[in-house]
């Protein structure tokens, strides 16, 4: 086949490319600028789109020996990833970009454009593998390293990305990764992985969404408990995540003394609820815009159900019912600390079913006492 | 391989290489007084000699440097501290080695930049350079001819309109030396540069042409080499090369002119049966013999970039990389062209190594290209 290897410039999609080429392909290497106003250099471990990224992905290409360009992308990824990203956060939700990026650009913008240049699919450094299932349909499953497993970022693809989709390292540990990266010469093979968000260089979510929403960004408001109590106040609910404890900067503590955390946020009055742990406990999830990776499914209840709700995040075992766009899913583990805006990517047993958006969580059984 | 990036650079002559493997192994700083010095200085002196003789000049009239964009940030920032004024004319399709400095000019030294438009053709405004000229202007620097398009600018009208106010004129004609004829006397010009790896000779050399006459600040200070104006121990195996390059490519430039600016009529035809709506960008009648820019509507040029490198086929998009992320042509604009028919050209540029069978791969592999490309769309 002719792939197009998308190279971050990161040791796993260089060590992917290198596979791909083992594997027979016809390998032409590319680094998608994703930014408009690129850095010229990394600071500290974060980011994955300077100029220092993209030449270390040149520089893999050289050693791997395949073509290597440079598309630019920056155009779709903005309106595609950081609109909604910030659009998200404003109406008090929490997005998870990767998936986004996912679902629009790398598998979407990308591939068409490979696609209409002859080429047959993109091989990324993705930790998931593909597998043919029974009925012939490309089934994608976890990584067998549980640590690095990424299928939870993957869940949006649709059957028609998967079967242009490649994914070499998904039977690898992490540190054969490496190892195999040193073996082959290629000098990102000991480069921190990278974290975060690419696109916020500093780490510092809310003051970038402060500095990107400008006037829009929401306004200052309250700090309330569960009673409407006001316990102190914030500068824009855009600052917090349901879950959050750290920054809430109360003055006056919990009568019971422990921790509080964010328990839902109002952008509209500008208020954010604080409380319990025990108050975060959820068991129940109301998820719009499903993708399914292949057969629509109506009803999933079997043992090996299960829901990851955050990028290596839990396994919660699930009971999942699916209604044309809602998809309505009863935790049977409960889970903590989950915001409208996160991803619920469903699984049976190690494949990835698909993925739906948290629109609203809800608590049943677990609260009271427990 | 089909290389057709001749305007990026040239493979360089085996009289060139010769010229230079000659030098490498001995011994001698051009400075020195002792024999090896002055056989070396004998060497960089005939260079000197042979360049000059080439290119009407007289042999102190040649300044080493170590290429096109030292050369030309020498000429802009060595006239802008000799002069003394405030204004600086210059045109909107200029190398970023021209313009780039005048931007820095801009900021850091206040100077007062006019950057003079061009016509579709991609020829200067005459008129814009009458209206901006004035006693209080610095210097003004023209293009020999345009790196993207090929086409030669009116610098005989430029010089005869500048020196009625005494008002010196640069030109930066590392794409002209060899394609064209460069007479420096003969062209009035105070200023001229021109660098090695584009006719032929080694990267890494170039040269200045000053005027004797010409006040200019040197930009590099230290032994004082070059008459003072580019301090810097001299390159005797570069500038050896150079000069046996520069001899050549003018020797030969009346035959190269015929031969290349026939294939590249060739390509041009060629590429037009096979892509009736394709454009040419540029002036026909009045180009380098070796250049065709042009534009296919509905395509990214680094998609038929991509698409031909793959078949072994060497061209350009003529663009400027920020982030190795190709923008439109800072040229095609100033020609009127809107972002997205910019981004949609490729720049052919023939030279020595240039042939017919070059010619016939880009024919047969254009429509194809042109298709695919077409298939992947534009971006917005």
């Amino acid at each position: 086949m002719r792939v197009l290897a998308a190279m971050s410039g990161g040791v796993d999609s260089a060590v992917a490319a290198a596979r791909a080429v083992e594997a027979g392909h016809d390998v032409t290497g590319i680094h998608l600028a994703l930014s408009r106003n690129p850095k010229s250099y990394r600071s500290g471990a974060r980011g994955c789109c300077t100029i220092e990224d993209s030449n270390d992905a040149r520089r893999a290409a050289d050693v791997i020996g395949i073509p290597f360009y440079v598309w630019d992308m920056s155009e779709e990824f903005h309106e595609g990833v950081v609109e909604d990203f910030l659009s998200e956060y404003a109406a008090g939700r929490t997005p998870n970009p990767c998936l986004r990026c996912n679902e629009k650009i790398k598998f979407a913008a990308v591939l068409e454009r490979g696609l209409a240049l002859g080429f047959d699919a993109v091989v990324t450094g993705h930790y998931a593998t593909l597998r043919t299932g029974a009925d012939g349909l490309v089934e994608l499953h976890r990584a067998v390293d549980a640590a690095k497993d990424q299928s939870y970022v993957l869940g949006v693809l649709t059957q028609e990305q998967l079967a242009h989709s490649l994914f070499p390292l998904g039977d690898t540990p992490k540190p054969e990764i490496r190892a195999e990266a040193a073996r082959r010469g290629l000098l990102v093979a000991d480069k921190p992985d990278s974290h975060d968000i690419c696109f916020i260089a500093d780490g510092d979510t809310g003051g970038w969404l402060t500095e990107k929403l400008g006037a829009s960004a929401p306004a200052a408001g309250a700090i309330v408990d569960a009673d409407g109590e006001v316990l102190g106040s914030h500068e824009g609910t855009h600052h917090f995540t349901i879950g959050q404890r750290k920054g809430l900067r109360l003055g006056v503590p919990a009568a019971d003394g422990k921790p509080r955390f964010v328990l839902d946020i109002s952008p509209v009055t500008g208020t954010v609820t604080v409380g319990s742990r025990e108050d975060l406990r959820i068991d129940g999830l109301s998820c719009i815009k499903p993708r399914w990776c292949g057969a629509v499914p109506t009803t999933l209840d079997g043992p090996e159900v299960t829901v990851q709700l955050r990028a290596h995040g839990a396994e919660h075992r699930a009971s999942v019912r699916v209604a044309g766009e809602s998809v309505e899913i009863d935790l049977l583990d409960a889970a903590s600390g989950i915001a409208p805006g996160q991803a619920a990517v469903i699984y049976d047993g190690s494949r990835v079913v698909g993925s739906a958006t948290i629109a609203s969580t809800r608590r049943t059984a677990v609260g009271e006492g427990a | 391989m089909t290389y057709l990036d001749h305007a990026a650079t040239t493979p360089m002559r085996p009289e060139a290489i010769e010229g230079m493997a000659a030098q490498f192994g001995k011994a001698g700083n051009a400075s020195s007084l002792h024999a090896s010095g002055r056989a070396a200085r004998r060497v960089v002196e005939e260079s000197r000699e042979r360049i000059a003789q080439a290119l009407g000049a007289r042999p102190t009239e040649v300044v080493f440097t170590s290429g096109g964009t030292e050369a030309d940030n020498l000429a802009l920032k060595g006239l802008w501290w000799s002069r003394g004024r405030r204004r600086v004319v210059s045109t909107a399709i200029e190398h970023h080695a021209v313009l780039d400095p005048l931007a820095w000019l801009e900021q850091h030294e206040g100077a007062d930049v006019t950057l003079l438009p061009v016509d579709a053709g991609c020829r200067l405004d005459l008129a814009a350079l009458d209206a901006s000229l004035g006693d209080d202007v610095a210097f003004v620097s023209v293009m020999w001819a345009n790196n993207e398009t090929g086409v030669l600018q009116p610098l005989d009208e430029v010089v005869a309109r500048a020196s009625a106010y005494g008002v010196p004129v640069h030109s930066d004609a590392v794409q002209a030396v060899g394609a064209v004829l460069v007479d420096f006397a003969a062209s009035g010009l105070d200023a001229l540069t021109l660098t090695g790896h584009k006719l032929g000779g080694p990267y890494g050399v170039g040269a200045l042409l000053v005027r004797r006459e010409l006040e200019l600040t040197p930009v590099l200070h230290g032994g004082g080499q070059e008459r003072d104006l580019r301090s810097g121990t001299i390159d005797v195996p570069a500038i050896a090369g150079f000069a046996a390059a520069v001899e050549l490519a003018v020797k030969e430039q009346a035959d190269t002119h015929t031969r290349l600016s026939a294939l590249r009529d060739e390509l041009v035809a060629g590429v037009l049966a096979a892509v009736p709506d394709a454009v040419v960008h540029g002036d026909p009648a009045r180009q380098l013999p070796g250049h065709a820019n042009l534009g296919f509507p509905g395509c990214e040029g680094d998609s038929l970039l991509m698409l031909l490198d793959a078949q072994g086929i060497e061209c350009s998009t003529g663009s400027a990389c920020n982030a190795g992320v190709p923008q439109p042509s800072h040229v095609l604009l100033a020609m009127g062209c809107g972002p997205e028919e910019a981004r949609g050209s490729l720049r052919f540029s023939l030279g020595h190594t240039s042939s017919a069978a070059d010619v016939q791969a880009v024919v047969a592999a254009i429509g194809p290209a042109v298709q695919r490309a077409r298939a992947a769309g534009v971006r917005r």
